[in-house]
């Protein structure tokens, strides 16, 4: 096998130039397709970081998949009930404390019991639809994303009590209300509160910024005249991606609509798939090219070897050493792009890395490309350009090795 | 103890568009020592027949021994392995491979059988060149050498797993006289000394006569044997 792969580096140290184009093919290939991989799946992670990061891991709401079956069509057994008065459910999670204790005692993470509460705020006759959110300050910031954007105050802020609010700047300068101003909240079921500004925050998030109002649970539930109620559990997991599992679990149990964030974004995590798969039919196709170099290559050499390749015959060599002979040419050539391809690769990826930008929208956020590190990149690229070169390799290896030899060294005399 | 070869209705037909008889019903027995000599005019399946008994080529018809083992049934492989251990090649042309040195070609076969450290493989290939005279040359790229050293080479080569069998295909055909005799000298040595057997196909009627054994072919036949 040393002997094999003796001649084999031989032959291809022997043809300079054409190696070394050959190499540089698969390197350009491997480097590039480790370089497009960072910048995707970095684009990806960060992308469903902020993801992850903006919504709860799973969702529990007041709702069911399908409508409550009422009572009458489970007293009767007719075909089809109408003008039927459907009992008005008494809204929001049934039995909240108790909910709220069992997922407590096994649930990875962390939770937060909220009531969403539709409403208008309004400030010196100037009106904004909202939804007032009414939290338990000491476990909303362990779930919510918007303890890190706020621009002045905090959810501290409510938690000292009384009838403070902390709403969007985007609702503010809508209102044109600031810090310390008094704006009323009216609730659907027509009571109005008001409420102190305490604190300001900046999402990014438009929907956000202008349309969430944080109070008091308490205040809450008085302004919706629903005492005790909460429609919505946010839960924030230790291991996003045990979502799935846990929201059925929930879901199971408590009978409500437990939504995990990869089903809430199902559409944006298939198109990630889409882009995945578009990602590797382009490295596919660059390995492709790649792999013609070689192809190119170890055909010239079993043309030109011809007559040695009858002289390994006469001397004892096999056909199969023949085709292990130049699958390896093709292999070696693999080889040295595929490690100058990861040089290559990394040059590129460290470059993209260094790149800053600024996001022309809002002019004050710095920001660089998002990049993943990773060695399995750089083992896919590898396993693109090794199975391409041994193909490569394979084709011409297998036709130098049916040659018959003395077809050779009769021509030669 | 069987012959070192033995071959009955020995037959290759090229089937081409109009076939084409190579040879033809050879039969033919080689012991071991003996220094044959195949001749006759161009185009008469010397070489062919040559290439049969190498197990280059495979016969239409016929059966072919070698020590006594039938070479009809055996694989790509096992003739491979055959030729690596019980035959030694010398062609008219050197055919060494151009990127290697006279030692290293030398010690390819070694290495393919692989039966020798490398230590005893450079020693062996070292004393078979020097023995040819070619202690000088030992690492000279085949480019460098003379066609008369190229074809003592190629004789150190196809000796390297000290084969009992030498098949030569006009070993002097391109060699000038003085090198033609040295070459002669060395294959006569071969069988004299070592107890080779050696099977040389040639057109050189006076090398011939001085050989054990001539077989003459006319048309892929034996015609004349002594």
């Amino acid at each position: 096998m040393r002997l094999i792969l003796d001649i084999a580096l031989t032959h291809v140290a022997g043809r300079g130039r054409q190696t070394l184009v050959a190499v540089i093919g698969v390197a350009v290939g491997v480097g590039f397709s480790i370089a497009m991989a960072a910048l995707m799946q970095g684009g990806q992670d960060d992308f469903v970081r902020q993801l992850v990061d903006t919504m709860p891991h799973v969702d529990v709401t007041d709702e069911q998949r399908s409508a409550r079956r009422q009572p009458a069509e489970d007293l009767f057994e007719a075909v089809a009930i109408s003008g039927l008065r459907p009992r008005d459910d008494r809204r929001g999670i049934i039995n909240p404390t108790k909910a709220v204790s069992w997922l407590e005692e096994w649930m990875p993470g962390r939770l937060a019991a909220v009531l969403n509460v539709q409403g208008v705020i309004r400030y010196s006759g100037r009106e904004v639809g909202a939804v007032v959110i009414g939290i338990e300050p000491e476990k909303e910031v362990k779930v919510s994303p918007i303890v890190e954007d706020f621009e002045s105050g905090s959810f501290a802020a409510l938690a000292a009590g009384g009838n403070n609010v902390v709403i969007g700047d985007t609702m503010a300068s809508r209102l044109g209300a600031g810090i310390g101003d008094t704006i009323t909240a009216v609730s659907s079921e027509g009571l109005a509160r008001n409420f102190k500004i305490v604190g300001l925050f900046h999402t990014g998030t438009t929907a956000r910024d202008e349309g969430e109002a944080y109070v008091l649970l308490k205040n809450a539930q008085i302004l919706s005249n629903r005492p005790n109620a909460i429609n919505e559990i946010r839960i924030k997991l230790d291991d996003p991606n045990a979502a799935p599992t846990i929201a059925r679990r929930v879901e199971t149990e408590l009978g409500y609509k437990a939504v995990a964030w990869q089903e809430a974004n199902e559409s944006i995590l298939e198109a990630l798939v889409v882009r995945n798969v578009i990602m590797y039919t382009v490295v596919a196709a660059i390995m492709l090219v790649a792999g013609f170099g070689i192809f190119n290559i170890v055909s010239t050499i079993t043309h030109e070897k011809a007559r040695d390749i009858a002289i390994m015959k006469s001397l004892g060599f096999s056909q199969a050493d023949m085709r292990r002979l130049f699958v390896i040419e093709g292999l070696a050539i693999g080889i040295a792009g595929s490690l100058l391809g990861w040089a290559l690769g990394f040059a590129i990826t460290y470059a993209l890395s260094r790149v800053r930008f600024e996001i022309a929208a809002t002019g004050q956020e710095m920001t660089r490309l998002p990049i993943a590190w990773s060695i399995l990149h750089y083992a896919v690229a590898t396993a693109f350009a090794l199975s391409s070169a041994a193909v490569a390799g394979y084709l011409p290896a297998r036709r130098a090795a049916r040659v018959n030899p003395v077809d050779i060294i009769r021509g030669a005399t | 103890m069987s012959p070192l070869i033995e071959a009955r209705g020995l037959t290759r037909i090229l089937h081409e568009t109009v076939p084409v008889t190579l040879v033809r019903d050879i039969d033919l027995i080689i012991d071991e020592g003996e220094f044959v000599a195949v001749t006759g005019p161009s185009g008469s399946g010397k070489s062919s027949l040559l290439y049969l008994l190498g197990l280059l080529d495979q016969p239409t018809e016929g059966m072919l021994r070698v020590r006594g083992r039938d070479t009809e049934p055996m694989s790509e492989r096992e003739r491979a392995e055959t030729r690596l251990a019980t035959m030694g090649f010398v062609f008219q042309f050197h055919f060494l491979l151009p990127e290697f040195t006279a030692r290293e070609n030398v010690e390819i076969p070694m290495r393919k059988l692989a039966r020798l450290g490398r230590d005893e493989m450079q020693a062996r290939a070292t004393d078979l060149l020097s023995s040819l005279g070619l202690a000088d040359h030992l690492d000279k790229r085949p480019d460098q050498l003379s066609g008369g050293q190229r074809q003592r080479v190629a004789v150190a080569r196809a000796l390297a797993n000290d084969p009992p069998l030498i098949l030569a295909d006009e070993p002097t055909g391109s060699l000038d006289s003085r090198s033609s005799e040295q070459v002669f000298a060395i294959l006569d040595g071969l069988v004299r000394e070592r107890g080779k057997t050696v099977v040389a196909v040639t057109h050189d009627l006076d090398m011939a006569a001085r050989m054990d054994r001539r077989i003459h072919l006319v048309d892929g036949e034996v015609s004349k044997e002594e």
